[in-house]
């Protein structure tokens, strides 16, 4: 099934569930969903027969401090091994609200990438059976992947981000 | 398969449960693990694995870091086969930019990711055996690893941590001792490894040891997330190699070795065969080697010839911009995938156009897989355990990143 059949085909079975979709430069297919819908969909392209996306690769958050009221999101990646296709799902959520349903009842070894997540950007993940810090120290207090936590001295002034391709905006605020 | 159901019924419990600390820094575990083990006598009730102690934080550290200088921190995530997780970056950047690199380049890569792949596979395979009480093995079989380290030093400068490659190619050619020490080791590997496989693979006291140590089921691992070799020892032939054909992987001919159990002897059989077939494809590769350019033509990502920068415009121009880091950047995503030692390492890059990615997260087969460690090795013996953990090659770099 190429990219527009899946759509298409989705679209029939879990009418607005897939929001907006876009292939990136690896043409891999992404699919944009709200996180109340994401598990069925999951659930939707790993179960079913003629999707068969029946692997979780891998699962990340990603922060963007620039977007009010969507700054978190998670990217699933799913591999279909029969057909070899891959596809990427994705949700947006706000910082301030940072829950998000479990896929361990789908997949197993969801538990430690949600648990990484939630150690670094602090996604909670409702109905994880285990949710504590898994990298990081059990009395950290911050969430070290969020963009305003800075890797290096803030004095430094060589490393600019104004002046290499990005705007600066990234960080700036906490300067 | 007597063990699973051991702890089905109560009756088998004395009623004293000790609590058992193995690790952090246990000699057994070969790596800074911890795992908190529930025992009842010998058996294991439960275990609870603590991770994260060599955590340094990549994902965050490559947010701060050009393109060029996040291979050095690709190095140290499976530092067993380290050229693999490099190419695999240099892979994903070229992915990213729209980059194809020349025949040649690829085919080096190729051998050199095989050499890495057995390096790997023999530190694996003759730990287990060290395990096993087989200390033997294991001193040849380092000896072997030695001369690949030293091939690596030809090409790169270093061993363990190779930074190997470069973004559009190769750092250099092939040197001429290179190619003396590749033809000397594909001769004379092949009878010191059957040598050592003959030591274990049929030895009873091996077999007897490893048969049933820890075993999983096809379905179990696919849900859990296994690639790589402890996949295929549980009978699924998934190979990204063969699966997406990165680096001209598509001009090989080679075989996936695939087991039936998915326990330790299997795990064990599996990586010897692959270590049959990545000397198959170094044959290939280095056979047929085609002429050409180790690099291609990306003057804005790989650094001009010393000097050409000391008497060419151009070449200083494009010095000063990889060295500066003022190249642009393609907005966009992507996901690559190499076979690395342990199964499916994949890069997921966010770019926004700025120096540094935007985001970057490593899928670490070692993390993903070793979830699974309590389920494999509950009801086991402790000794089985060990063994069971040692098969799995988990590599303490990857798993904590």
């Amino acid at each position: 099934m190429d990219s527009e059949q899946t759509i298409a085909y989705l679209t029939e079975k879990m009418p607005g569930a897939v929001v907006t979709s876009e292939t990136a430069v690896d043409g891999i297919l992404s699919l944009h969903t709200a996180r109340e819908n994401v598990i069925a969909l999951l659930q939707m392209l790993r179960d079913d027969e003629q999707l068969g996306f029946h692997f979780l690769t891998t699962l990340c958050a990603v922060h963007y401090p620039e977007q009010a009221g969507q700054e978190l999101s998670i990217v699933y990646h799913l591999h279909n091994w029969q057909q070899n296709i891959r596809i990427r799902v994705k949700i947006f959520f706000p910082i301030d609200d940072p829950h998000v349903p479990s896929a361990t009842e789908l997949w197993s070894s969801a538990n430690w990438m949600e648990r990484q997540e939630y150690d670094f950007f602090g996604v909670l993940f409702t109905g994880h059976p285990d949710l504590r810090r898994i990298l990081n120290v059990d009395d950290m207090e911050v969430f070290p992947m969020r963009k305003e936590y800075r890797l290096e001295d803030g004095t430094r002034t060589d490393k600019d981000d104004r002046f290499f391709g990005r705007d600066g905006h990234v960080g700036q605020e906490f300067d | 398969m007597q063990v699973q159901s051991y702890f089905s019924s109560l009756d088998n419990l004395d009623g004293e449960l000790a609590t058992l600390n193995l690790g952090p820094t246990h000699p057994a575990t070969h790596g800074i693990f911890q795992n908190v083990l529930k025992m009842d006598g010998e058996r294991i009730v439960s275990a609870e694995p603590t991770i994260g102690y060599i955590h340094r934080a990549f994902e965050k550290l490559a947010e701060h870091r050009p393109y060029n200088q996040i291979t050095p921190i690709t190095d140290r995530l499976n530092y067993c086969s380290s050229p693999i997780n490099n190419m695999g970056w240099h892979l994903t950047v070229e992915k990213l930019i729209g980059c194809d690199i020349p025949k040649r380049a690829q085919y080096m890569r190729v051998i050199i990711m095989e050499l890495s792949r057995i390096a790997d596979h023999l530190v694996c395979n003759s730990v287990i055996g060290v395990d096993t009480g087989a200390l033997t093995g294991f001193t040849y079989m380092f000896q072997e690893r030695e001369r690949i380290y030293e091939m690596f030093e030809e090409v790169c400068g270093s061993r363990l941590t190779t930074n190997i490659g470069r973004i559009g190619g190769m750092e250099r050619d092939f040197t001429p001792n290179f190619h003396k020490k590749l033809k000397t080791f594909l001769q004379t590997f092949p009878a010191r490894f059957e040598e050592f496989g003959g030591l274990l693979s049929r030895n009873r006291i091996f077999m007897d040891r490893c048969i049933g140590a820890g075993p999983i089921s096809a379905e179990r691992a696919m849900a859990y997330g296994f690639t790589g070799p402890n996949l295929r020892a549980a009978g699924v032939d998934y190979d990204v190699r063969v699966m997406t054909p990165y680096s001209s992987y598509q001009d090989f001919e080679f075989d996936i070795p695939i087991g039936n159990h998915g326990d330790t002897y299997d795990r064990f059989i599996v990586r010897q065969e692959e270590i049959r077939q990545s000397l198959r494809i170094i044959h290939q590769a280095y056979d047929n080697m085609p002429q050409g350019d180790y690099h291609a033509d990306v003057p804005a990502f790989y650094l001009p010839e010393k000097p050409d920068v000391y008497t060419k415009m151009e070449a200083l121009i494009y010095h000063f911009k990889v060295v500066m880091q003022e190249t642009p950047i393609p907005v966009g995503e992507v996901y690559s995938c190499v076979e690395g030692g342990n199964g499916e390492l994949g890069f997921y890059l966010i770019s926004d156009g700025g120096r540094t990615p935007y985001r970057l997260h490593f899928r670490r087969p070692c993390f993903i897989f070793y979830q699974a460690y309590p389920e494999m090795i509950k009801g086991s013996m402790l000794s089985d355990a060990i063994l069971t953990m040692s098969s799995m090659n988990v590599i303490a770099g990857e798993l904590d990143a």
